[in-house]
């Protein structure tokens, strides 16, 4: 195999006195072929293999309907508000200097690190009727875990790092005698800021936004302790496919999983269409 | 960033007059700090300490007696053998995969550097029904294996599998941009001086790579042991046998034992960590050695 590769790589590739490069992108392509190109296209070759009619049922039962609903409307949601608060704490983390600084921004990291489960059944103690926050909002009569806005919680919880972390370096590429230039034009603050600073990192902002989302569409481990899963209400696409699994209602899982896969792909494709045109628009930038 | 620290007082004096033009007013700084720490602490910092709050609520000896509860021995085993198996795998891939794309020109390479990221974008839960489909009864699979005694699904072997695919990219996309960066020229100098291809990567490639290799199987490390959502579509939570640490924080919650989840639950708030220590210090020590976004 990895002869056949070579030699079919060899009008395919430029020259080069470098060994190994059948043997390595050889096993590249098996090894992915067999964990991760193979198993996928099962899922593809299983919903396609459902047919029409069957698909249409299951897509339009009443049920998954609202999880698909609950899953990508609390994912837009806790990605905006990510979008909002990353940018603003990536300009805090660029801009400002402050004690404990460099702690702060390895917090940032910490959704990476912290396994779901634990941030989900952590989550879920702070914001339930008698944790600490969830007890202050219950004072208010506002109940937080257990509800759809407890889903946002745990999204925003595992979207923020998506958000700083891409616009972070484009902020500390930002050159500041692009601002000053503004300012001896009698810009003030919030003009460049608005028009000079912001439209540079928009593409940034945007890419930030795309991961954020698309991330929190596929979550599950973080949001099941804390959603409540009430079918119709509080219950995520994800998890109706576990449970279809555990009905062993293969089919179902499969066209849940189909759909989602079709409804994040045509989202991340705006999103892309959006990132080029705004990197045309605003020229500079990511 | 890294600089900043090291930069006398002076140099902000000197930039004084000009604060009004790059900076906001004293107010407003403070209160987008307030904001941006504000945020952190709730969502992030609160359900960190909020673990180790609730693990040592019923005291030390609780604590230790729900760690030394034998399903939870059974399931840190577990999770440190799928780690075992899983990492080293996703290095060596990680590792070819690099030098294929970054020392050699070739057609398609963009497309298939997509197609090594595919796995961050599909849900994990998505990523386990994968292999559901693949083994399960109902697949053409299933019943050849079943025949021949061969379990993979809801044993070992689809754990181990379900972690690799989730934690497929993570050793890849940190060497494949900063090899990128370095070139080829290295490489070309030591097989012209008559290195063997071996000899060229034992002794000038791998020096290069090291801290992002490390970088890469650290971050690879820390998903591998807490991923939840792949793993549970296929474990079929045995007690005692497919269940990993993160499984088993789950089932203990779910029967209402909080404070032994929560036991559970800090040793892999520790593993985080750890993680975000160490890769703090590679960042800090050898950010340039690390990665081509890290300057």
């Amino acid at each position: 195999m990895a002869a056949a590769l070579s030699s079919a790589g060899w009008r395919m590739k430029k020259p080069s006195v470098i060994p190994g490069f059948g043997r390595t992108l050889g096993f590249t392509l098996a090894y992915l072929s067999l964990i991760v190109l193979i198993p996928l296209s099962g899922v593809i070759w299983r919903s396609a293999s459902l047919g029409w009619a069957e698909l249409v049922a299951i897509a339009s039962d009443e049920r998954t309907r609202q999880a698909l609903k609950v899953s990508f409307g609390a994912s837009l949601i806790a990605a905006t508000i990510n979008v909002v608060f990353g940018t603003i704490v990536a300009w805090v983390l660029v801009r400002y200097r402050f004690p404990g600084k460099r702690v702060v921004d390895a917090v940032v990291d910490l959704p990476f690190a912290l396994p779901t489960a634990v941030a989900g059944i952590s989550l879920t103690a702070i914001y339930a009727h008698n944790g600490w926050i969830g007890s202050l909002a219950a004072s208010f009569g506002i109940k937080l875990a257990f509800t759809p806005v407890g889903i946002v919680i745990a999204l925003i919880f595992i979207g923020l790092p998506f958000v700083v972390r891409t616009v972070q370096p484009v902020m500390e590429e930002i050159d500041k005698e692009v601002e000053e230039a503004a300012a001896t034009l009698g810009a003030h603050r919030l003009q460049i800021v608005a028009r000079v600073i912001l439209p540079g990192l928009m593409p940034a902002i945007l890419t930030g936004y795309a991961l954020a989302f698309a991330r929190a569409v596929g979550e599950y481990g973080s949001v099941i302790f804390i959603a409540g899963n009430i079918p119709y209400v509080s219950e995520i696409a994800p998890l109706l496919i576990v449970i279809r699994l555990e009905e062993y209602n293969y089919a179902g899982a499969t066209a849940i999983a189909a759909m989602m896969l079709a409804i994040s792909f045509a989202m991340l494709l705006v999103i892309n269409l959006l990132q080029a045109w705004s990197r045309r628009r605003f020229g500079h930038g990511d | 960033m890294a600089i900043e620290a090291f930069l006398p007082a002076a140099v902000g004096h000197s930039m004084r007059p000009m604060r009004k033009a790059t900076t906001e007013r004293a107010g407003v700084r403070l209160l987008l700090m307030v904001i941006a720490l504000a945020f952190l602490g709730f969502f992030l910092f609160l359900p960190l300490v909020m673990v180790f709050v609730e693990a040592f609520r019923n005291g030390m000896s609780a604590y230790w007696t729900a760690l030394a509860e034998p399903d939870t021995v059974a399931a840190i085993r577990l999770t440190l053998t799928v780690a075992a198996i899983a990492v080293p795998l996703n290095l060596i891939f990680g590792v070819a995969a690099a030098w294929a794309i970054a020392k050699f020109e070739f057609k398609g390479k963009a497309f298939l550097i997509t197609l090594i990221d595919l796995p961050f974008s599909v849900s994990p839960v998505i990523a386990g029904l994968v292999y559901v489909l693949l083994f399960g009864a109902g697949s053409a699979l299933g019943p050849w294996l079943k025949s021949h005694g061969i379990e993979i699904l809801f044993a070992v072997p689809g754990i181990v599998l379900a972690t690799i695919f989730v934690t497929f990219p993570f050793v890849a996309r940190e060497l494949i941009p900063l090899m990128q960066e370095q070139g080829t020229g290295d490489e070309e100098a030591a097989i012209s001086l008559g290195a063997s291809g071996w000899q060229t990567f034992w002794y000038v490639t791998l020096p290069n790579i090291k801290w992002g290799l490390l970088y890469g199987v650290l971050l690879c490390n820390a998903r591998a042991m807490g991923e939840f959502g792949a793993v549970s579509v296929v474990s079929g939570r045995i007690r005692g046998l497919t269940t990993t640490m993160p499984l088993q924080v789950e089932i203990l919650y779910n029967e209402y034992n909080a404070g032994a989840a929560f036991a559970v639950a800090s040793l892999l708030a520790m593993l985080a960590l750890v993680t975000l220590v160490l890769k703090g210090i590679l960042e800090y020590r050898f950010g340039d050695s690390i990665a081509a976004r890290k300057h």
